[in-house]
């Protein structure tokens, strides 16, 4: 952040920061590689190009500059999907700048998680709403491609509707779930279980020491 | 330190190690060790686990849980004096006066938020109280997946067998009931909210084995099952309109003249002013206490998992239980050093990686409940020296992730386990080429405070739910029950904080339990200038400590 330190070269970016004595309340969360909460945009030494990583993710480097990230500035916009289909142009509908994408890809050289953003926008405005799901999965929510989209779009939240609707619409519910779900409700193991209550422990032991492993 | 040859990922000695895992994979692709008796366990557990180590625990000198075991760790919080002076407070200024007051934004809150909503709380009378982002918890981290009994060989009784005997047949048998009854419907609501469960094209779920489970219950989404789950929550706790006060922390709960419990004061981390926030009912779903890095483990969990929730509790009044039982997850990353104590996710195992020692050899099956499966590696590593030293001084054991692109198929691990692949890729390892190393690492709290089926606690007007709780997973948690946990806790706290809102009648708000605390604290003799809860680990050093000056 424009101060100098010395730290050992093994630390992450995150660790480093603590180690000369900082104190996050931003920019750390789960510490593991799966919150985005620690987006840090850095330059190294004699490169002009501007990186992105996780602070939790990424051990430091000779002449690191960094920056955090420690809020996207955005609106979530509210959906209620009971009352939305499960269509590419309904993602379009409520983010209509992704027909602006300039096909850049800065977005997908950003992505910490290695995700095809760029792929990804254009797969929603061909329609292809599947592929946008499968490609986006391991979104982490960083920001780090929204923050550096010239045509200001934010991905993360795009991808958060794209997979909802998937996922509510166009996933087959399991059957034998619903079903398990219903044998409950109808009371099917209510005698079983009732009978487990009244015994004792060692029966229970008995019980458990006896039930077979499936294969 | 000598300069070590790095060849992709690995330094020379730990290479000849890899070399003899190599060697017997073929056969051991063919045979895998055998389960413990119940007796074994037992041995093994006293002579290896942490939780048998006498002296890393003791009595606890004050409240409702006097005289119970619990590590240092803890007892230290409980005997620790308040963060704020009750005088410094002005409960005559209320900041927020709501119905249900929700104190911790993880998977547990949220979906309290929830079901509080959907029981007819309108929204603008629900307040979520998060110390860090919503969302940002130990929830978003669990990888490996949840525990349903929906497959027709499969069945409630079974799972509840499964449950009690993780447990060692130490858990609360009505809250054990509930969990497994409950557990369907909780997956179809997750279903019908959006989650992407792993699923055949016939709408099938994908299910396999966990540790101790008789049958494979294991459902998924890839290894970001937490982040699928909470991201669908989060997503739609905001399209609701429930208000949400980030990096803020609950440091104290409030009381009334009818001793029962009336929101909390806060704490913003940010400005370091207060706030009292007035509630007719609160739920506490503050998760574990992995930051307090017991007996000095590293631990898997996020950065606000510092006991907060349990120190507030036990100050008005709650009951605790098992919190002198920690669990260890048996695969914690010892290699490299910038991920060591971050989680490998027990579906390595549950794909077919077999942990081999130094030599190349099995010695323990693969799947043992996780604080047996725990003690056999400290046992591998520390009593027959058989692990692998890492350049930092720890120990590890080797976990033969090839074996699961072998058995299962080449490409499972990047589509089953792409957090995992990513994980290791970034500091040079490929694990599907080369096994990786691990040790064991603070990974939950199976105690915690005292619920009733309802999810109320001892308190009047105080709930609770998720990791912060004890009872439902008695001494020890199977994988995939506490994502479940927390969705059927979760969902029961929101509807009962909801019903009791409607008739709760808040008196006047007092702090006077906490002067009552300090004062058994002085009596039982407790001197100390601890304070508590912590809210964050401290991770700064030293050397900078010990220079700083208070001038701000
Ligand atoms: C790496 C990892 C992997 C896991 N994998 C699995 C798995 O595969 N399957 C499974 O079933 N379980 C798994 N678990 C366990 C499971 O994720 C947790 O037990 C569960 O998510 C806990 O949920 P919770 O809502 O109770 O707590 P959390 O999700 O931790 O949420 C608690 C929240 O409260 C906040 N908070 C704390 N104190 C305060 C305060 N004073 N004021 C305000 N806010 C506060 C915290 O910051 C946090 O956001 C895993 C856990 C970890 C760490
Ligand atoms: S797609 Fe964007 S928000 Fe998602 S992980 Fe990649 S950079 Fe971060
Ligand atoms: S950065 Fe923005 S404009 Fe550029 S390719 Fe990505 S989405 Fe399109
Ligand atoms: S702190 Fe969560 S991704 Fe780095």
């Amino acid at each position: 952040m424009g101060k100098a330190y010395k730290v050992p070269n093994t630390l992450t970016i995150m660790k480093a920061i603590e180690y000369v004595g900082y104190r996050f309340i931003r920019s750390c969360g789960c510490r593991g590689g799966f919150c985005g909460a620690c987006t840090t945009f850095y330059r190294v030494k004699n490169d002009y190009k501007l990186q992105v990583d996780l602070a939790c993710q990424k051990r430091v480097e000779d002449g690191m500059y960094i920056v955090q990230l420690p809020f996207i500035p955005a609106e979530k916009p509210k959906w209620d999907l009971d009352k939305m289909k499960s269509t590419t142009d309904e993602v379009i509908r409520v983010f209509p700048e992704i027909t602006r994408c300039l096909s850049c890809n800065v977005c997908t050289q950003a992505c910490p998680q290695d995700i095809e953003v760029m792929r990804t926008i254009q797969a929603l405005r061909r329609g292809d709403l599947e592929d946008a799901v499968n490609l986006t999965f391991d979104c982490i929510s960083c920001g780090a491609c929204s923050i550096r989209c010239p045509a200001e779009i934010t991905h993360y939240q795009v991808f958060q509707l794209a997979r909802r609707l998937f996922g509510k619409y166009e996933t087959i519910p399991a059957k034998h779930l619903m079903e398990r779900v219903k044998e409950i409700e109808e009371g099917k193991f209510d005698d079983e279980v009732s009978k487990l209550m009244d015994m004792n422990l060692e029966e229970i032991k008995e019980l458990y020491k006896k039930r077979e492993i499936e294969k | 330190m000598k300069k070590m040859e790095i060849i992709e990922g690995y330094l020379g000695y730990m290479r000849e190690s890899i070399e003899a895992v190599e060697k017997t994979r073929e056969k051991r692709l063919k045979e895998t060790f055998p389960l413990m008796s119940l007796e074994e366990r037992e041995e093994i557990l006293k002579k290896f686990h942490p939780d048998y180590k006498e002296e890393a625990k003791r009595p606890v000198k004050v409240g409702p849980n006097k005289g119970d075991l619990m590590p240092h760790e803890v007892a230290d919080l409980l005997e620790a004096y308040p963060l704020v002076k009750p005088k410094e407070v002005d409960l005559s200024k209320v900041d927020f006066d709501v119905d249900v007051f929700i104190i911790g934004g993880g998977g547990a809150g949220m979906t309290a938020a929830l079901w509080a909503n959907y029981t007819g709380v309108d929204a603008e009378n629900i307040l979520i109280v998060q110390k860090l982002r919503l969302g940002d918890s130990n929830s978003i981290m669990s990888q490996g997946g949840i525990q349903t009994a929906d497959k027709p060989n499969d069945s409630p009784v079974l799972h509840y067998l499964d449950v009690m005997g993780g447990g060692h047949f130490t858990n609360d048998q009505k809250l054990a009931r509930r969990l497994v009854l409950d557990a369907p419907m909780l997956m179809k609501w997750h279903e019908d909210l959006g989650v992407i469960y792993d699923k055949e094209s016939d709408g099938t779920m994908v299910t396999i084995h966990g540790g101790g489970t008789c049958r494979k219950r294991m459902h998924s989404a890839r290894d970001y099952t937490g982040l699928e789950i909470v991201r669908n929550l989060k997503d739609e706790v905001l399209n609701k309109n429930i208000p949400i006060l980030e990096f803020t922390s609950a440091v104290e709960l409030l009381t009334d003249e009818h001793k029962q419990v009336a929101g909390a004061v806060l704490y913003n981390m940010e400005t370091q002013e207060y706030y009292v926030a007035k509630a007719k009912s609160t739920v506490l779903t503050t998760g574990g206490f992995g930051r307090l890095h017991i007996q000095g483990f590293q631990t898997t969990n996020h950065y606000g998992a510092t006991a907060d929730g349990i120190v507030m509790a036990y100050r008005v009044g709650a009951k605790l239980r098992d919190l002198d039982s920690v669990q260890y997850h048996p695969t914690g990353a010892a290699y490299p050093e910038q991920i060591v104590g971050l989680l490998v996710t027990e579906k390595v195992r549950g794909l077919g990686a077999q942990p081999v020692n130094k030599n190349g050899e099995q010695f323990v099956y693969p799947r043992e409940p996780r604080d047996v499966e725990a003690s056999a590696i400290i046992r591998e590593c520390y009593e027959r020296n058989n692990g692998i030293e890492t350049p930092t001084g720890m120990r590890g054991v080797w976990l033969d992730s090839p074996m699961i692109e072998i058995l299962q198929g080449e490409g499972t691990i990047a589509e089953k386990l792409p957090a995992m692949l990513r994980q290791y890729k970034r500091f040079d390892i490929d694990m599907t080429q080369d096994p990786i190393l691990v040790f064991p690492t603070l990974h939950f709290q199976n105690g915690g405070v005292v619920i009733k089926e309802n999810a109320e606690t001892h308190v009047k007007g105080l709930f609770a739910a998720g990791e912060i709780t004890g009872g439902t997973h008695g001494k020890n948690r199977l994988m995939g029950n506490s994502i479940l946990d927390y969705s059927v806790f979760g969902r029961i706290a929101g509807i009962s904080a909801a019903k009791y809102a409607k008739k709760a009648k808040i008196g006047k708000l007092t702090l006077d339990h906490v002067t009552r605390y300090e004062k058994m604290l002085k009596e039982a003799g407790v001197e100390t200038d601890r304070k508590a809860p912590i809210l964050l680990p401290e991770y700064r050093e030293e050397k900078v400590l010990s220079r700083a000056l208070d001038i701000f």
